[in-house]
């Protein structure tokens, strides 16, 4: 893990799991696998926090343990994942995404299983129904078997999964990949109950609720069995939806439709890393297309045929009538989409194609540069020079003679993708650890009037709560002054303006991290 | 290696690759080098794409700071309760009370030195501007007393020198009579 990573995953460690989690979770990462004690000694911390730590960090499935290396006898030696730390940044677009699929239900279900890194079912269930009763209106409460049944959409979907079982000591550790069968097995547990308010006018209610709670806690039989959210499959889902809005805005929407149709039916079937869809037939395309969108059996075909012609976003292999989807050229696309856009933004739109002209010819000469951007000489050698500064864009060497001397040498630009691409996530990681940073530093300054404001806030819903008279309220309410609340106002515009920065720079990451994978596995 | 080659092009900006090579002409100017590190805000000259806001965005936006608020109230977020006083402790025996107390009475101590202390110095100053005072009255009394000297010496009303008959004046000249005297 690069230097970049390993200082963004502090920062979120911080801002999410206090500052002690963030001493030893930077250590591990910095220093791999270490015992208990190297690491205690090694970051002067009391031997308790440290093992808290530790458990926060295995909980979230942050860090694992294994035999040590000297052999089943030595302690047992912990190691940090720094690629779990920084999902972390994606879990705003989890819980969305969830929401956008599964409802309110839904997106509570995984925001209540990222929060606490491993849940049983049962727990689950009920905190998310007794956070859906509080929130709807009087009289009415969540049933546990609509949270239930929810749950089991998840999990039939693949985007909860099982927490592997866990190693015993003297063995060796398991793989993280969920290998065990049983990964998307439901327990046969039967919830029934109703969500729970809390407030103290549902007395009744509660005392026959209690009851009954208790209950459940003995009659659930799924103890120790532990889901966790599948981050691969919302990734997969996300690449989707990535190749799907590229397809409409360059084609048309029907076309993006067949392809969401052909990703849809392979969704299960495909594993994250394949780089190819299964190979499906026409006919199941043709059948399996949504019915608001009937379009005759010729016409698909040549919308397919399209698709595969189509020289850049050629993500269609079509041998004779079995359209698959290369997923990997599609990522390809995808990233390099991205790179040109990033040199648009930060050089102008000559550069860009510059740039580009370079992605597609490969090796061209200064003269040859300049004559296939017409652009003239001088400028053209200023960028040139500007995005060699910024290693955007590489000089070759190719010699004509075995002396490699100067004079009979070419020398070529080139841009190597794969190599950029990494350049790139390297700058985003960096990008988001200065946002989170200053974001931090704003808050400091401004501490002492937002915990004013805090404190005013709460004397306000006090005498609210005891019913005190307009006057007051007012004269509460005029003991913050107008540039006060002026400075209140632009410090909460910085602070979200800087978050949401957070979130898009993250799709940019997802995207980039999603090429560099894909490249990597083959 | 023919890389190194003094005997190839001699001239100011000598390079192991031809430059004509990579389009720098021959005599042309070269921006000027760099002597400081660059500046920490550099000026863009491209503005930055606007963020994209919209109700998505707006919405997970309100999911994360719910998000990191709920964190901060849950058992995973470790506190450090006990504020380290003595790093020199060995990480095995917890953080005693004793140690704390030691110091709190060793830091009574230091006070009760610096105020004894303060004490002793205000003394010393108080003693010394009460000498300067004293001093000073002393001076003013013998300019007094000087001045009633000559003043009462024959009751008159006129100071002494009123009463010189200039034989005083001029007396210390005589060697140069070249000067005028007025």
């Amino acid at each position: 893990m690069t230097a970049q990573e390993v200082r963004l995953c502090g920062l979120l460690l911080q801002e999410h799991f206090g500052e002690v989690v963030e001493r030893i979770g930077t250590h591990l990462l910095r220093g791999g696998a270490q015992n208990l004690r190297t690491i205690a000694n090694e970051t002067n911390t009391p031997l308790d926090l440290v093992k808290k730590s530790l458990c926060v960090l295995v909980q979230h499935g942050a860090c694992e343990f294994g035999s040590g290396r000297r052999g089943p006898g030595s302690p047992v030696e912990y190691r940090a994942n720094c690629e779990r730390v920084l999902r972390v940044l994606r879990y705003p677009r989890y819980i969305y995404t969830a929401k956008t699929l599964y409802g309110d239900t839904g997106e509570l279900i995984v925001e209540e299983v990222l929060q606490r890194g491993h849940m049983t079912m049962s727990n689950t269930v009920k905190t998310v129904a007794d956070r859906l009763t509080h929130n709807m209106e009087e009289g009415r409460s969540m049933e546990y078997s609509e949270v239930v049944s929810a749950f089991s959409k998840l999990v039939e979907t693949h985007f909860l999964q099982r927490c592997p079982p866990v190693a015993e000591m003297g063995t060796a550790a398991s793989s993280t990949t969920p290998s065990n069968p049983d990964c998307y097995k439901l327990p046969h547990v039967t919830l029934i109950g109703r969500g729970k308010r809390r407030r103290s006018s549902d007395d009744s209610e509660e005392q026959r609720g209690g009851k009954k709670a208790k209950m459940e806690v003995e009659s659930c039989g799924d103890e120790g069995i532990y889901w966790q959210v599948n981050f691969e499959r919302f990734h997969q889902h996300f690449r989707d939806q990535a190749v799907i809005s590229a397809v409409a805005s360059k084609l048309d929407q029907t076309s993006s439709e067949i392809v969401r149709t052909m990703l849809r039916m392979s969704e299960v079937t495909t594993t994250q890393t394949a780089a190819y869809t299964q190979p499906l037939s026409a006919n199941e395309i043709f059948r399996s297309l949504p019915p608001n969108y009937s379009i005759s059996r010729p016409i698909l075909d040549q919308y397919l045929s399209l698709l595969v012609d189509d020289p850049v976003g050629a993500d269609l292999d079509s041998p004779p009538h079995i359209p698959t989807l290369n997923l990997q050229r599609a990522l390809a696309n995808l990233a390099r989409a991205t790179l040109e856009s990033v040199v648009q933004e930060r050089f102008g739109s000559r550069s860009a194609r510059i740039f580009r002209l370079l992605l597609r010819k490969r090796h061209l000469e200064q003269k040859q540069v300049e004559d296939f951007a017409m652009i003239p000489a001088k400028e053209a050698k200023d960028m040139l020079y500007t995005l060699l500064s910024e290693n955007l864009v590489q000089l070759q060497e190719i010699p004509k003679t075995p002396d490699h001397a100067p004079s009979r040498t070419f020398y070529l630009y080139t841009v190597n993708q794969l190599p950029t691409a990494r350049l790139l996530l390297q700058h985003c990681y960096k990008t988001v650890a200065n946002l989170i940073e200053r974001r931090l530093f704003e808050t400091k300054e401004n501490k002492r009037l937002l915990e004013k404001s805090q404190r005013i806030e709460a004397i306000l819903a006090s005498l609210q709560a005891s019913g005190a008279e307009p006057e007051q309220l007012t004269e509460v309410e005029e003991m913050i002054t107008a540039p006060e609340r002026q400075q209140l106002e632009a410090l909460r515009h910085h602070i979200n303006k800087l978050d949401s920065t957070e979130n898009q720079v993250d799709e940019t990451v997802f995207l980039l991290e999603s090429y560099i994978f894909s490249t990597k596995t083959k | 290696m023919a890389g190194l080659g003094r005997g190839r092009g001699r001239g100011k900006g000598y390079m192991s690759f031809s430059i004509e090579a990579v389009g720098i002409g021959k005599g042309e100017n070269l921006p000027p080098s760099i002597l400081q590190p660059t500046p920490l805000f550099p000026p863009m000259e491209h503005k930055p794409v606007p963020l994209v806001m919209g109700e998505e965005a707006e919405y997970m936006l309100a999911l994360k700071q719910e998000f990191r608020g709920n964190m901060k109230t849950l058992p995973f977020y470790v506190r450090q309760a006990v504020s380290k006083k003595d790093t020199s402790l060995s990480v095995d025996t917890p953080v005693d009370p004793k140690p704390s107390k030691k110091t709190r009475v060793d830091k009574e101590e230091i006070i009760h030195k610096l105020e004894t202390l303060e004490k002793k110095e205000e003394e010393v100053t108080s003693d010394e501007e009460e000498g300067e005072k004293k001093k000073q009255e002393e001076e003013q009394q013998d300019g007094e007393e000087e001045y009633d000297e000559e003043e009462f010496e024959e009751e008159t009303d006129y100071i002494m020198s009123y009463f010189d008959n200039g034989e005083e004046f001029g007396g210390d000249s005589d060697d140069n009579m070249d000067e005028a005297i007025y």
